[in-house]
Formats: structure tokens, C-alpha cells, sequence
């Protein structure tokens, strides 16, 4: 919104002020991931001394250390459930996500507005009175039943962001596909599926880190067989500074890479799910 | 699975399928298609609302409030301190939130070399999970951390600031709140940067023509057609603020509780599933009372949406 007839000065200095405002925001976030990932390999006598604010000697010692205590296992736990959730949650939201984007039908808004409305139901809460039905379905401390709860959490993401992808692909050329002699099935499987995959491999994603990340029902629903994010809340809370720098390293480590790969699906995921 | 075409005729040598009458699975297809997830949430939301209930106002089977009394009275209990906590920590982060992502979101709305990368770093806290971003910002304020070291390097203080601590519980209280405006003042400004690219530039060429100086077209353009994103992500941020857990837990523990933290400790350290069912009713009650503004307000626009 620069003025078109304001002399050479000012639009200068607009500039700068622009540039130097963008600076501080992008600092005031990197920052704190850059220090985090250093302090997790420093090495402790730089760690203690007052004058050494930037680590200068590195060591693998502290992130081998929180493997040691358990870590290993916990992501393996964790990438179990989240692929389980990815699983349970497609083989459900998808169907559900075809069918608002491809059908007119009574009470598809009504239905629409209500799954919008359970996204915003807070699921932590469920954890407390699952660990009940859980004991009773043999369900307990096991890594299906935290799948289960995740799966609940992002379903309605699910549905919307699928929604939102099969909305985006012509209806045309499915009815192509049907005048060729395709059956429904047929043209899903066969002109939809192809041309939504990369959104929906998106949403997989997206639905790997919601897993990844949540530690409540984790928490409430494990007590040997942790996810990371729960393994981490229980357990490295009383240990030294050096296991909880480890412990924030591995944590975001695979949600940061994952999104450098899906990066441009990201940020418009973010703007479906959470208009 | 169905036929939904089964007749075809010939128009200019191409067969065009005729539609036949719609089976019963044909008919009610995208319902069908719909039934399982819909089922699957209504049972896990259902169920466990009436199970937290009945957790919650009986014992051995029959009615009773001792859960609550306890919840009320015991001087173990820290239900007012955790509802006024988590009060408070709504009230402060949100409107500091949606402060700096609205200036972020006008920020970034003008175009700039290399805003797509300053994009994708602004988001990045939002991709973490909470412990993780508690646990970052104790490296970042610890007594030997990052900030203690920079201000004594440079001067600012000779004593290092102590963040951590049942006696520093102001500090701490201020160390949930640098981290939650750190960590989720990105969700605010997606959805408001979102709302703000949406806004047609004529609008505000048409209002340039006319003479209306930046703050006039901010003030009667911008801010009118920005104010349903504005609200969605108020209510949205909201919402989960009522929830927050991980950042106070990795910060604070119980030094300062809040509402999900009061759960856990009463579910997991101390097996009092009734009185852990009552926190979990109260957090679901603030929610639902939120979200239900939320859809009253926001009904009309999401049916126009059609998405």
C-alpha cells in the first residue's frame, strides 16, 4: 500500500521499516528453535560457563542418553499410533469427505456445520472416562486405544481437508469416466484417487503431526507403552537441563521436516481446518 | 458397487447414459458414505460425556457427591486456583495474540522479496507440540539459559533471572506467557491472513480513487471485511486456550495449576477418576458454551462458503 506519489525518502524508509520488522518477527520465532538444537549437543562446560553463550564444543551425548532411558521405543510408539490414526482416520473420513464435496442431499449443511462444530469439541476430556471402557475392552496402556482417541481428535480435520480437495478436482471428469463405461467405484478409484493424492498425502501428513504432537490422551490413556510427547512429559521432567534440550530436539525434529516437505499444502490446511 | 447409469442413447455419434431410477443404496449413498465417521464421533464424544457423569456423581453405584465436595473443599483440591489460573492466562495471552497477528497479517499482506520463506518461519511453531515448545523456552530462560547469559554478556542484569520455581511462580507465570504467544500467536494470524488476502484489492483501489488516506481505507475497508476472520480465530484461540496443559506442565507443573493439568495430576498421580471426570466436564462446558457462539455467529457464513 505504498503511496504512489511520495518522493524517493520516504518510500525508502518504508522499506527499511518493512524489512526490519520482518527481520524481528522471523528472529523472535527462529531464535528459540536455533538455541534449543544447539544447547541439545552442547557440551556441558560450555553449557555452564557464564561467558560461552553459543555453544562451541558439540557432544551426542545428551540425545543418546534420553535414547537410553526410553526415547527410542517412545518414537516407535508414537509413529505406530500416528499411523494408525492415519489409517482408522481415512478409512472413515474419507468416504464422508466424497460425499459432502460430490452430492447435494437434505441436511448437507446441517450435517457439514455439525462436524465443524465437533472439531471444536475439546477431546482431551474424553481421555479421563475412556481409561474405564478401555479396561473393560482389554484396551488399556495399549497403543490401539490411543489411536482410537487420536482418530476421534482428527476426523472432523479429516473430512474437511478432503472435502475441500474433492471439491477441488471437476466433478466432469468423473462423469467422463461414467459415460465410458466406469461405474462409481470405478471412476473414484480410478480419475478422482489419482488426481487428489498429493493433497491427500498433504493431509496424511497433517494428520501424522496432529498425533505426533498430542500428549493428553497419550498421557492419561499409556503408563508402559508412552508415545514420545507423553514418554517426555513423564519422564524427562525430573531429569537434567541437557535430557530436556534432547528431549525438544527429537520432538520437533520429524514435525520440521515433514513440513519442509509439504510446506505450500501446509499452510492452506491451515486455512481450511481452521476458518 | 451400483449402476447409476443403465440406459444409453446415441447423440452425434457419442452414447449418452440415460440416468435409471435410483436404487436404495443409490438414493442414500453420500449418507451412507458419511454414517461410519459420524457414528465413530458421536460415540466417542457421547460415550465418554456420559461415562465422565456417572464418574463423576456416583460412587459404588449410587448417587453421590462426594467428588464434588471434594473437588469444592478438600484443601488438596486447587479447583479455584486452577479455574482463576487458566482464566487469567485466557485473558492476558489472547488479546496480545490477536494484537500482534493482526500486525503481522498487514505485514505480511504487502508483498516483499522473500516473504514466502519469512511465511513459512512465522508458521513453524504451529507444526510443534506443546511440551516441545514448553521445553524449548526452558533452554531459552533457564538460569544458565540463552536470555540469562545474553543480558549479563551484555550487561543488562549482573544476577541471573530466575523463570523456574515454586517461589518465582510470577516468573513462571510469565514464562507460560511468552511461550503461548510465541507458539500460538501463528494460528491467529493464518486464519487472519487468510481473511486478509481474501479482501478484493479493487475495494480499496476504488477507495484510493476516491481519496481515502491509509487510515481511512484501513478503518472503513479493511478492519469491516476482516472482522469475521478476526472472530473465528478469537473464538478458535479461545477454545484451545481453555485447554492449554503441555506448555504450563513443562514450565510450571502444578506450581501453577490450571484446569487439564488439575485433570491429569487427580487421573494419573492420584486415581481420582470421579473428580479428574468433573474437570473434564468443566473444560467441555467452557468449550461447548464457546463453540456454540461460535457457530451462531458464523452459521450464515459458513453455508455461503458452500466449501
Amino acid at each position: 500500500m505504498v503511496e504512489k506519489d511520495t518522493s524517493m525518502v520516504k518510500y525508502y524508509l518504508f522499506k527499511i521499516i518493512i524489512a526490519g520488522l520482518v527481520i524481528i518477527a522471523v528472529l523472535w520465532v527462529i531464535t528459540p528453535f536455533i538455541i534449543s538444537i544447539l544447547y541439545a549437543f552442547s557440551d556441558p562446560t560450555d553449557y555452564y560457563s557464564k561467558e560461552i553463550i553459543i555453544p562451541l564444543h558439540y557432544t551426542y551425548e545428551h540425545v543418546r542418553k534420553l535414547v537410553a532411558l526410553g526415547a527410542g521405543t517412545a518414537i516407535i510408539n508414537s509413529v505406530i499410533v500416528a499411523l494408525m490414526t492415519i489409517a482408522l482416520s481415512f478409512a472413515l473420513g474419507l468416504p464422508a469427505g466424497y460425499a459432502f464435496a460430490r452430492f447435494v442431499f437434505p441436511g448437507k449443511d446441517s450435517l457439514k456445520l455439525f462436524i465443524i462444530g465437533l472439531r471444536m469439541f475439546p477431546i482431551i476430556v474424553i481421555a479421563v472416562p475412556l481409561v474405564s471402557l478401555y479396561i473393560r475392552l482389554g484396551l488399556s496402556d495399549s497403543l490401539l486405544g490411543v489411536a482410537l482417541a487420536h482418530t476421534a481428535m482428527a476426523l472432523p480435520f479429516v473430512i474437511i481437508i478432503t472435502s475441500s480437495i474433492f471439491a477441488g478436482i471437476p466433478k466432469e471428469l468423473e462423469e467422463a469416466g461414467l459415460i465410458f463405461g466406469l461405474d462409481r467405484t470405478g471412476a473414484f478409484l480410478r480419475i478422482t484417487m489419482p488426481l487428489a493424492l498429493p493433497g491427500l498425502a498433504a493431509a496424511a501428513i497433517f494428520t501424522f503431526i496432529m498425533s505426533w504432537n498430542e500428549v493428553f490422551i497419550a498421557a492419561v490413556l499409556t503408563l508402559t507403552n508412552r508415545t514420545l510427547p507423553a514418554f517426555i512429559l513423564t519422564s524427562a521432567m525430573a531429569a537434567t537441563d541437557f535430557i530436556k534440550f534432547a528431549a525438544s530436539f527429537i520432538m520437533i525434529l520429524p514435525a520440521m521436516i515433514f513440513v519442509f516437505i509439504a510446506r505450500r499444502y501446509l499452510i492452506a490446511m491451515w486455512g481450511i481446518t481452521l476458518r | 458397487m451400483c449402476k447409476l447409469f443403465s440406459k444409453y442413447i446415441l447423440i452425434r455419434g457419442v452414447f449418452i447414459a440415460m440416468p435409471s431410477h435410483p436404487s436404495f443404496v443409490e438414493k442414500y449413498l453420500p449418507y451412507i458414505l458419511i454414517a461410519p465417521a459420524l457414528g465413530y464421533m458421536l460415540f466417542f464424544i457421547g460415550y465418554p460425556l456420559i461415562q465422565a457423569i456417572y464418574l463423576a456423581f456416583t460412587k459404588n453405584g449410587a448417587l453421590s457427591l462426594e467428588n464434588l465436595d471434594y473437588l469444592l473443599h478438600s484443601p488438596f483440591s486447587k479447583f479455584y486456583e486452577a479455574l482463576t489460573n487458566t482464566f487469567l492466562l485466557v485473558i492476558v495471552i489472547i488479546p496480545i495474540q490477536v494484537a500482534i497477528a493482526l500486525g503481522l497479517a498487514m505485514l505480511f499482506n504487502i508483498k516483499f522479496k522473500g516473504r514466502n520463506v519469512a511465511l513459512y518461519s512465522i508458521i513453524l511453531p504451529l507444526t510443534i507440540s506443546d511440551v516441545a515448545a514448553g521445553l524449548i523456552w526452558y533452554t531459552m530462560l533457564s538460569t544458565n539459559g540463552f536470555f540469562n547469559k545474553l543480558f549479563i554478556n551484555l550487561g543488562i542484569t549482573s544476577e541471573p533471572i530466575y523463570f523456574f520455581g515454586y517461589q518465582f511462580r510470577q516468573m513462571e507465570f510469565l514464562a507460560i506467557v511468552i511461550t503461548e504467544i510465541w507458539r500460538a500467536t501463528a494460528i491467529v494470524f493464518v486464519i487472519v491472513f487468510a481473511g486478509l488476502q481474501m479482501i478484493s484489492q479493487e475495494h480499496i483501489e476504488a477507495a484510493e480513487v476516491f481519496g481515502a488516506n491509509v487510515w481511512q481505507r484501513l478503518r472503513y475497508i479493511v478492519f469491516p471485511m476482516l472482522l469475521p476472520s478476526l472472530q473465528a480465530a478469537l473464538i478458535i484461540r479461545t477454545l484451545f486456550a481453555f485447554q492449554i496443559f503441555g506448555v504450563v506442565w513443562t514450565l510450571a507443573g502444578r506450581d501453577i495449576p490450571i484446569l487439564a493439568g488439575e485433570a491429569y495430576y487427580e487421573q494419573v498421580e492420584l486415581k481420582h477418576q470421579g473428580v479428574a471426570a468433573i474437570y473434564a466436564l468443566v473444560i467441555a462446558g467452557i468449550s461447548v458454551a464457546i463453540g456454540y457462539l461460535y457457530i451462531k455467529l458464523f452459521k450464515a457464513k459458513y453455508l455461503e462458503a458452500g466449501t
